[in-house]
């Protein structure tokens, strides 16, 4: 089977989200329902989402989501996660036989947590050890590709469109209080599980429409950090450049978009307050080429929240509408409609203004 | 005549369209795009959310949309008219070349990006509310207007308006201090000749929306224009 690597993608996609504020539980098939209007958005060569607080009875483990070509893979990949985690519980991930769906890998889950001994050989904290985990997985171990590694979230994707995509992992079967999804237009390249989306290292999950043209200066800037950019498509980037800036740098969300989506500096000039002025030009000078150009609008799912963020120029759409305690985001006006026919502030917020909501605490 | 368009796609609606005759209204529109594209000869009413590229290429027909419109709002249009109650997404009436669509809320980026007068055709784009970035992106033809209805404390336009402008008008209600215009338009305070000249194109705002003629008037109008009539000689060669 062809994988990315030897060719880039660029893709056209559609994306959607919804949250709900108060951490009530939404069910899968509310989101893949979403991708319906935007059918044509895609094109049938990947479709994926995450859903966040799916595994309530696993809170408190990792949920590894993985892809294996063969049998023997998945016995040599259990036997290397074997000595550094401790395994809750490793089951297939349910999915159904439909026409629409084919020649799928072997889908499996872990509930995992790592050992302390380890931890305590390594001095590292949980959250880099698995990131390293991972990217030793995907990197070093053929045949086996981690997919999602989050705590109490997973993601589920695969080759066709996002609606059959959703059916075949049976999304009606979870609920979360949050839910992101991508349907693919990827046009050079093959098209394979790992490279649709969701994209996610740890809790975060990046879906993305656009194409960014400065893959190339992030991915090396990024790799300097340990990353390891195995598949060569833009979102993949953006999901580490992420990583990097919030978890590992400790920036908020939206000094992120400021990184990612910096404002140009004819604005910043224009900012009449001094001291927003200054953060601005100190965050667009030390992360210089953490800058994301060309066109792209994401939604980043994260632990107890969202993110939605477009490039400075808007070059792709991107739409926000709320009811009750929900707030949705998507490509298009008519997915939110075909969500919550009744939605009401239907804005599309600005290039590079990052929209953040999050779940009220203690209710996720 | 009415066409549920619930559950259909933009092929069968269109046929439906094209079958109706004069009069038309589709109920239960969700995303499909290109409604009405190159159509003539009929009025078409939208209820629901019409999908992207709502009449491309639109050649004289009529329609109008009782909700939103998503982008691409009359791409390439030839003639025709199309009216949104709503607000439109991005990419609104791009490199439309005659034809009239008037919108009652806001626009996203780049409304009337590339538009363009050709022969006796003229198009016209009115904006009830505010505009994105790029209002009027490489415009070389017809006329924009956005009239900041109901804006509040937002700006009448988003940032870099009229960029690479060659040849057409921008009118915007308002001052517009605060705003900043490329070296290569001019930005003037519209006089009583240049308000009287879209008199007609507010009027009729005003008979679709519902607002009083004498109410818009009473707000200082700023006309954007090209500088000159080759604004970009010499940009990349002496030539």
């Amino acid at each position: 089977m062809k994988i990315e690597g030897s060719v880039r993608i660029p893709s056209g996609c559609a994306i959607a989200a919804v949250i709900s504020k108060e951490g009530k539980r939404i069910p899968g098939d509310l989101i893949a329902g979403a991708m319906l209007p935007m059918h044509d958005r895609s094109n049938g060569l990947g479709g994926g989402f995450a859903g966040y607080g799916i595994y309530p009875e696993y809170r408190d483990f990792y949920a590894l989501h993985l892809f294996f070509d063969c049998r023997d893979t998945r016995k040599s990949c259990e036997a290397l996660l074997k000595e550094v985690f401790e395994i809750v519980k490793g089951e297939i991930i349910p999915t159904r036989k439909i026409p629409e769906i084919t020649g799928e890998p072997i889908i499996w889950r872990y509930f995992v947590a790592p050992l302390k001994s380890v931890l305590a050989d390594l001095q590292i904290d949980e959250k880099e050890f698995v990131a390293r985990t991972v990217m030793k997985i995907n990197t070093g171990m053929k045949g086996a590709y981690v997919f999602s590694s989050g705590k109490n979230m997973g993601t589920f994707k695969a080759v066709g469109f996002p609606e059959d995509v959703g059916r075949f992992y049976r999304l009606e079967e979870y609920s979360g209080y949050c839910w992101t999804a991508h349907g693919r237009y990827p046009t050079n390249t093959p098209g394979w599980w790992g490279g649709a989306h969701p994209f996610t290292l740890l809790d975060f999950s990046v879906v993305h429409n656009g194409e960014i043209s400065s893959y190339d200066a992030n991915r090396r800037y990024i790799e300097m950090f340990g990353y390891k950019c195995t598949l060569q498509t833009d979102t993949e980037v953006i999901t580490y450049i992420l990583d990097y800036l919030v978890r590992r740098q400790g920036l908020s969300l939206e000094e992120a978009a400021d990184v990612i989506a910096a404002p140009f500096w004819s604005g910043i000039d224009g900012i009449a307050d001094e001291c927003e002025r200054q953060k601005l030009t100190y965050l667009r000078t030390v992360f210089p080429s953490l800058l994301v150009t060309g066109p792209f609008s994401i939604v980043l799912g994260f632990d107890g929240g969202l993110m939605a963020l477009n490039d400075r120029l808007k070059l792709r759409s991107m739409v926000v509408g709320e009811k009750d305690d929900r707030v949705y985001i998507a490509s298009e006006e008519a997915a939110i409609r075909a969500m919550e026919p009744e939605a009401v502030n239907i804005r599309a917020p600005k290039g590079g203004e990052p929209v953040v909501v999050r779940v009220k605490e203690g209710r996720f | 005549m009415t066409v549920d368009a619930s559950g259909l796609g933009f092929r069968e609606i269109n046929s439906a369209v094209r079958k109706a005759g004069d009069s038309v209204t589709l109920t239960g529109c969700l995303g499909q795009r290109f409604i009405c594209a190159g159509m003539s000869g009929v009025s078409v009413r939208i209820e629901g959310v019409p999908g992207n590229a709502l009449g491309a290429y639109l050649n004289g027909a009529v329609i109008t949309v009782e909700g939103n419109a998503q982008d691409a709002v009359g791409d390439t249009m030839n003639g025709g008219r199309i009216t949104v109650r709503g607000s439109i997404g991005d990419a609104a009436g791009y490199a439309m070349r005659g034809g009239e669509i008037f919108v009652r809320g806001d626009a996203g980026y780049r409304a009337g990006i590339h538009m363009k007068a050709y022969g006796d055709r003229f198009p016209v784009m009115i904006i009830g509310g505010c505009a994105g970035s790029f209002l009027g992106e490489y415009q070389a033809g017809g006329l924009i207007a956005v009239l900041g209805l109901g804006c509040g404390d937002r700006p009448i336009v988003g940032d870099f308006p009229c960029t690479g402008m060659h040849g057409g008008k921008v009118i915007l209600r308002s001052d517009c201090s605060g705003i900043s215009f490329p070296a290569n338009v001019n930005a003037h305070r519209a006089d009583a000749d240049e308000i009287a000249q879209i008199g007609k194109d507010l009027e009729e705002f005003c008979r679709l929306f519902g607002y009083g003629k004498a109410d818009l008037l009473d707000s200082p109008f700023t006309v954007v224009s090209p500088a000159s009539s080759n604004p970009y000689k010499q940009l990349y060669a002496p030539n």
